[in-house]
């Protein structure tokens, strides 16, 4: 599944790189915690978090991310979408909550990491 | 003139790309029955200069602006396209080089082909003179992409190098307390490795390290440097600061121990689980600490490790 797609299936608002959405996405990681997805997300995931400051985009960055959503319509600060820009890194919003976010994604068939 | 016996990237494209690779696939068709009246009308609305006609799936003719003009000259009366159609309408295959396609071009002087599947036989697209000129630059592009970013790599850089011993040194200065630039160091470090020609998993091992390396300067202490040693084997991550110091290191290394203030908790750091990410991506790690005094940490990763699992 392409970025496009989620963006199109699930309603989401590209704030970032709306160039970069082409790419396959591999799974998805839900945190909260930096070092957590440092730690366990994977290349080409898509990260449903609900951090807004710019620290999410290097660490989306180092792990080579295929992009981030936001949740609870959470607006990401200007500096990180200038730094998303920058890294051409795709940040999304979406209006749901992460659990219910999750559900649809799953339902889209884009899965987790354990799989 | 000398013989030029080099061969032309142009000359070279023209073999290797395949008809079916630069044809119009959605290719508009017409019935033998319509009438030329009608012709005209779907000729002018969608400015074609040309049809195949098919009829039962098959392709039995090619109906042109040229034959419709014939047909307006003569004053003649409305009939079906079968009648002023060209018949021996000459085709190309999917899989014919563009050389075929453009020795066609060029005997028959027609402006476009229809192009037809070796074995079923049935209409796959058209094909015009525009469409592989445009099939050539976009395959021009690709490569001239290709080229550019091999450039931009400098691989095999070590194997370039004649010398007993290889080492390159870098250094990052870490301020402390500085939110805003936090990670930029482990992301420069990263695009560094990155035209070093190092294996991408090598250089993602030691980016997280150093992401979280560089993540605790800034959050406990006054700032550091980060200095970088590569070799051809093995990268060496130095990272030192000159205090608060960790009290108890066998505490700090369990995952989920952590110090950190709930105001960076909440950002989503100080979540305890930095060192423990870092023992995970090094091969081995060396972390002396005095409280008052600063720590040291060595993070090692060996290439050779590098290319394995990142997460074992």
């Amino acid at each position: 599944m392409k970025l496009t797609e989620l963006v199109q299936k699930l309603n989401l608002s590209v704030r970032s790189a709306k160039g970069n959405l082409e790419r396959e996405i591999t799974g998805g990681y839900a945190s909260d915690l930096l070092s957590d997805v440092l730690a366990n997300g994977e290349e080409g995931n898509i990260w449903i978090t609900l951090q807004i400051h710019q620290n999410i985009i290097g660490v989306a960055s180092i792990k080579d991310l295929a992009g981030i959503i936001l949740v609870n319509s959470r607006e990401p600060e200007p500096e990180t979408v200038d730094k998303a820009e920058a890294e051409n890194i795709p940040v999304m919003v979406s209006e749901l909550p992460t659990f219910e976010l999750v559900g649809r994604l799953y339902n889209l068939g884009v899965g987790g990491t354990k799989e | 003139m000398a013989p030029n016996n080099k061969i032309s990237k142009i000359q070279e494209l023209v073999y290797e790309i395949r008809v079916g690779e630069v044809m119009k696939k959605d290719v508009f068709t017409v019935s033998p029955r319509t009438h030329m009246s009608v012709l005209r009308v779907i000729l002018k609305e969608n400015r074609f200069s040309g049809a195949p006609v098919i009829d039962k799936g098959e392709l039995i003719g090619i109906i042109s602006i040229e034959d419709f003009i014939k047909w307006l000259a003569g004053r003649e009366e409305d009939c079906p396209i079968s009648e002023k159609m060209t018949r021996n309408v000459s085709t190309l295959y999917t899989d014919e080089p563009l050389t075929n396609a453009i020795s066609k071009f060029d005997q028959h002087g027609f402006g476009r082909l229809i192009v037809i599947d070796r074995y079923s036989k049935k209409l796959e697209g058209i094909l015009t003179k525009g469409d592989i000129v445009e099939g050539l630059l976009k395959k021009l592009e690709i490569d001239y992409d290709d080229e550019e970013s091999r450039r931009l790599r400098i691989q095999h850089f070590f194997e370039d190098i004649s010398a007993d011993k290889t080492v390159l040194l870098f250094q990052y200065d870490v301020i402390g307390h500085d939110f805003k630039r936090a990670g930029e160091c482990s992301s420069r470090l990263k695009a560094t490795l990155k035209r070093l020609g190092l294996h991408p998993q090598t250089t993602r091992r030691v980016a997280i390290a150093t992401y979280e390396a560089e993540m605790n300067l800034i959050i406990y202490t006054d700032g550091g440097h980060i200095r970088v040693r590569v070799e051809p084997h093995e990268i060496l991550v130095r990272v030192e600061d000159s205090g608060p110091g960790i009290p108890d290191i066998e505490k700090a290394l369990q995952p989920g121990y952590s110090t950190a203030p709930e105001w960076v908790r909440e950002l989503g750091f100080g979540a305890g689980m930095g060192l423990n990410n870092i023992r995970k991506c090094a091969s081995k790690m060396d972390l002396r600490s005095t409280a008052g005094k600063g720590t040291r940490l060595g993070i090692y990763v060996s290439v050779e490790d590098g290319a394995g699992c990142e997460a074992n």
